[in-house]
């Protein structure tokens, strides 16, 4: 009995110690990196340019907001977190930021008054920035944003992550790498691993996230880094495996995706959507083959799958089945021919650029069919970007079909072609309407 | 006192095709544009989304995307001894409404004009003598060649997305094109649509007698594609609803598909809707306008908008109106032949065989507004003007356009309009019919023209647009001609029954059934003032900073569907302005 009060009695002083170490040892700095490049090469352009590829202005603006003004709503696990004002401003943003507290923010989540940052900011990633682009970024917010005064919501979570302090342990699991390192003798290979890794934080979606919510793999030194995750319910697709999209497109068609959200087989949806249109529209060309260069190199991919999946036109049983005009075929395809064959077409193949193939089809073939369904229920809209500047709707059909139908329809889809995946119930639809 | 907004470099009235077009090229030299649409915003989703777009009773009967005629109409009338009367119910023609304008609702057809036809006074005067023009026919010359105009039709065509076959690539003859089109600087951009039963059954039919059938030219995607600003277009899943109808599936050619968005991106244009232009305003010596005048629909009250430039981008009906209204241009008078806005109002001249087979089957629901095949052995550069005794020609085809059930019931003559009758009609012949038509010259006349109406007033107090116009001899016999021709076509096809509907010698224009939205002149380009209203660079001759799109300017109708010209024409005028006018306004003549 007195050893087991013993060891209680050690592991509240242990927790006590801990906690009181978390309170009250100061936080450490990641360093500054060495300036690999020359001093000349810090530009207001250069910092505006790794702002577009680091996506700052989809989280820190609300639609019609000022730019970087923040109060952004952010959906957590966790309850909503406002995004920061990060214009100039001294009193409401971050007119007070010295460098090196701008850089704690990014490499380590730090506001200037010392405070954890959730990590919403996805300084997971943002500790692969050179210290060029840092200085860069910093000079940008700091010369070429106006300063606007802007007092954001304050973000209250529930207990106990309304303790900030908790995240400082959480950042002991999460910060384990803290430079990007280069992979391969291809610069372009390299170039796109630093873009993917560091600004453009591709992991903070398309890594699966550990039960502590740290991204599962910052780099490719984890196997599951880029594997696919989830997203509000939606499956993230996988970026890394044989039969992914990086895989089986060209890294041409790759780099199309990314720069206008359209290719010659899908079109972006969801959060993706967002991405390209706030972000990798602005990147250069050269920037988004680089990325589609280094998810290639990253699938071991000799990209031989995108040619057999345009070559085949054997037509396939979904295709013969729809052609057949068979009064008695079932709902599924009966409402794919009535809602959704004018531009997907019986061959599931739809059409470059702008109807997007479901045979193969990412979000079609989803784990989690709650992208489809949401697809089907309330439509889809490409954003408007310099080389395609069409903003291409799909319509919804949330008024038009029942929770039943809509599943059916899913379904079919799901397995028409040489789909494969499960099928989708009335009550999945139920919940997304 | 009409609230006044801060000066623009250019206004454009009206944000159809010619608006978008403009707007594009003169917001590419970094001015500031401002379009004033006196309609509704319109987008693909959601105005035209399915299944909602594809209600016969709404669009094709009611013509919801067409303008309201209790809201703005003309009035129209015969002869200058009938009393002009406002046309209350949409029939014989359908002017746009909104952004996008006619390109919204247009079947897609998509023609150049014959070189010939650019130069029809002289080629006529040339070939078949000056005793050959009718005494009260307005023949003219369009200033400008076929030549000159080639890169911008070609030019219109890549961006509005025209699928086709070449007939005349770089003087060399295509088999399966159009041999008796002029020369292409290169192919269309995409190629030509699959066909129907019916087209297939008229190209055989008129291969066997020698002729050279080839497909229609159209706004309809064959495929996907993209075009110089980006913008998309997805194949067509031959729906058959496209006139009257706003293109759900991204497969018509029309502003909103093929500019708009690439348009809204720049941050020099902006565009404001339910703004009506009431005058374009002059300043005191009235050789340079200083901006419009137009009535907003939100807040009820005029507006002086200032500008540099003024570009009538509105329906052609509009347009004039307009310059009538602002005093652009003297008017004219249809006793003494002096004066030009108004002056040269034309029309289309069509007319159509209906055949009906008890043992063949077509599958009318299935068609896109620009199917069919066609010949063009009897366009005017064919036609011995001397011999025949008319002077203008037309393209014949067959293509099912849409199998619209309220509409397009074909029935033979006798057969009762209602009950059991029209049902057992219907269960017969549903399904069994197919019709050649043609598409036909119209030329101008010193009685055909356009004024202001004496009597009846708009919303705003401005008098009414009048038209006088009717049908006239030399365009009757042209058709009657063609009557022959394709009665010669169908019998080779063995119908079981055939009917002929074609304007018989004394036939009065008559606005109730739908004919065609092809009404042209009255704003007319020519290289003499006294007899035009705007000079080859569709430039107003006496008030320089204002040009005027559309088919005002033609001075007498092609034989074919306008939009190619219109749309050529407009690069073809913006052209001049980024390359000329802007660097030194000015008369550019």
């Amino acid at each position: 009995m007195k050893t087991l009060m013993r060891i209680v009695l050690a592991l509240i002083v242990l927790a006590v110690l801990v906690i009181a170490a978390m309170l009250w040892v100061p936080v450490q700095h990641t360093p500054s990196k060495s300036l690999d490049e020359p001093e000349a090469v810090v530009t207001v352009a250069r910092g505006e340019y790794i702002m577009r590829a680091s996506d700052c202005l989809a989280c820190h603006t609300t639609d019609g907001g000022r730019p970087f003004t923040g109060g952004r709503k952010i959906d957590s696990p966790f309850g909503i977190i406002y995004s920061t004002n990060i214009t100039p401003d001294k009193e409401t943003g971050i007119g007070t930021y010295s460098l090196d507290e701008f850089r704690a923010a990014l490499y380590d989540g730090l506001r200037n008054d010392g405070t954890h940052l959730y990590p919403a900011m996805p300084y997971e990633n943002y500790r692969f920035l050179s210290e060029v682009d840092v200085r860069s970024l910093y000079l940008y917010f700091m010369q070429e944003v106006p300063a606007v005064h802007n007092a954001v919501p304050q973000t209250v979570l529930v207990f106990p992550f309304n303790q900030r302090w908790g995240v400082r342990a959480w950042k002991w699991l999460a910060l384990q790498e803290s430079e990007f390192q280069s992979i391969s003798f291809d610069a372009q290979i390299n170039r796109g691993a630093y873009l993917v890794q560091g600004p453009a934080h591709c992991a903070a979606c398309h890594s699966p996230r550990t039960a502590l919510m740290t991204q599962k793999g910052v780099s490719e030194k984890n196997s599951a880094f880029l594997t696919g995750g989830e997203l509000n319910g939606w499956s993230v697709p996988d970026l890394r495996s044989k039969d992914s999209v990086s895989a089986m497109w060209s890294t041409q068609q790759m780099a199309n995706y990314l720069a206008t959200g359209r290719n010659d087989y899908a079109t972006s949806v969801g959060q993706m959507s967002l991405v390209v249109e706030h972000s990798l529209q602005y990147l250069t060309d050269e920037d988004n083959l680089a990325i589609a260069a280094y998810l290639t190199h990253l699938s071991a991919s000799s990209n031989e799958g995108a040619l057999s999946l345009q070559e085949d036109k054997t037509p396939t049983q979904t295709e013969r089945l729809l052609t057949s005009a068979d009064p008695s075929m079932p709902l599924g395809a009966r409402l794919y021919l009535d809602n959704c064959g004018g531009c997907h077409f019986v061959d599931g193949r739809g059409a470059a650029e702008i109807f997007p193939a479901l045979d193969g089809n990412t979000l079609v073939n989803a784990d989690s069919a709650t992208g489809l369904i949401h697809v089907i229920l309330h439509g889809a809209e490409l954003p408007s970007t310099t080389h395609r500047p069409a903003r291409l709707r799909m319509q919804g059909h949330a008024w038009r079909l029942s929770d039943e139908e809509v599943a059916a329809l899913a379904t079919f889809v799901r397995q028409g072609w040489h789909n494969q995946a499960t099928a989708v119930s009335a009550n999945a639809v139920k919940l997304l309407r | 006192m009409a609230r006044q907004e801060p000066k623009k470099d250019v206004v454009i009235v009206g944000l159809g095709w010619t608006g978008a077009i403009l707007g594009m090229e003169l917001a590419q030299e970094g001015l500031e544009v401002l379009a004033l649409e006196r309609g509704e915003d319109r987008d693909t989703v959601p105005d035209f989304k399915f299944p909602n777009i594809a209600d016969e009773l709404k669009y094709g009967v009611r013509c919801a995307l067409v303008q309201k005629l209790s809201a703005a109409t003309l009035t129209i009338r015969r002869t200058q001894a009938e009393v002009a009367l406002p046309y209350r119910q949409l029939g014989s023609f359908l002017p746009g409404d909104g952004v996008g304008g006619a390109g919204t609702h247009w079947n897609g057809h998509t023609w150049r004009p014959q070189p010939e036809e650019l130069r029809l006074r002289s080629y006529t005067i040339e070939r078949f003598g000056r005793q050959t023009i009718p005494e009260d026919m307005l023949l003219q010359d369009y200033p400008l060649t076929y030549d000159e105009l080639e890169p911008h039709f070609d030019r219109f065509e890549r961006v509005a997305g025209i699928s086709g076959q070449a007939g005349n690539l770089r003087g060399k003859i295509i088999p399966g094109g159009n041999p008796f089109e002029g020369p292409r600087s290169d192919d269309y951009c995409m190629p030509a649509m699959p066909q129907t039963y019916d087209a297939t059954l008229f190209a055989q039919a008129a291969k066997q007698l020698g002729y050279h059938p080839f497909p229609r030219p159209g706004a309809i995607a064959s495929k996907a594609y993209v075009n110089e600003y980006g913008m998309q277009l997805g194949p067509c899943s031959f729906c058959g609803f496209c006139e009257r109808y706003g293109c759900y599936n991204y497969s018509k050619g029309s502003p909103h598909v093929c500019i708009l968005d690439a348009l809204k991106r720049k941050p020099n244009f902006s565009y404001r809707t339910k703004t009506e232009v009431l005058r374009v305003e002059l300043a005191a010596d009235k050789k340079t306008a200083t901006g419009v005048t137009y009535y907003d629909h939100r807040t009820g009250e005029e507006v002086f908008q200032p500008a540099d430039l003024v570009i009538l981008c509105a329906y052609q009906l509009h347009n004039v109106h307009l310059l009538m209204l602002s005093g652009i241009g003297k008017p004219y008078d249809p006793v003494t032949g002096e004066g030009v806005t108004g002056r040269g109002y034309a029309y289309q001249m069509n007319g159509g065989v209906q055949l009906f087979f008890k043992d063949k089957e077509f599958n009318p629901f299935v068609g896109t507004g620009s199917n069919g095949m066609v010949i063009d052995d009897f366009g005017i550069n064919q036609i011995d003007f001397a011999r025949e005794g008319f002077i203008g020609g037309s393209y014949i085809s067959t293509g099912t356009t849409n199998g619209q059930p309220i509409r397009s019931m074909p029935l033979p003559a006798g057969t009762p309009a209602w009950g059991k009758g029209w049902k057992e009609g219907i269960g017969q012949w549903y399904g069994h019919a197919m019709s050649i038509g043609s598409h036909g010259s119209c030329m101008s006349y010193k009685n055909c023209y356009m004024d202001l109406d004496p009597t009846y007033k708009d919303q705003f107090g401005r008098p009414m647009l009048r038209m006088t116009f009717n049908w006239n001899e030399n365009d009757i016999r042209m058709t009657q001609f063609m009557r022959v021709k394709m009665e010669e076509i169908a019998s080779q096809l063995k119908p079981d029954i055939m009917q002929s509907g074609f304007k018989k010698s004394g036939a009065m224009y008559d606005v109730r059934p739908y004919q065609t939205t092809h009404n042209v002149g009255g704003n007319i380009m020519g290289e003499d003032p006294s007899t035009s209203v705007l000079n080859r660079y569709l430039q107003t001759h006496d008030v320089h900073n204002v040009f005027v799109m559309g088919a005002g300017a033609f001075p007498q109708n092609i034989q074919y569907n306008p939009t190619g010209l219109v749309g050529g024409l407009a690069y073809w005028a913006a052209h001049a302005l980024r390359t000329d006018y802007l660097r030194q306004p000015r008369n550019l003549a």
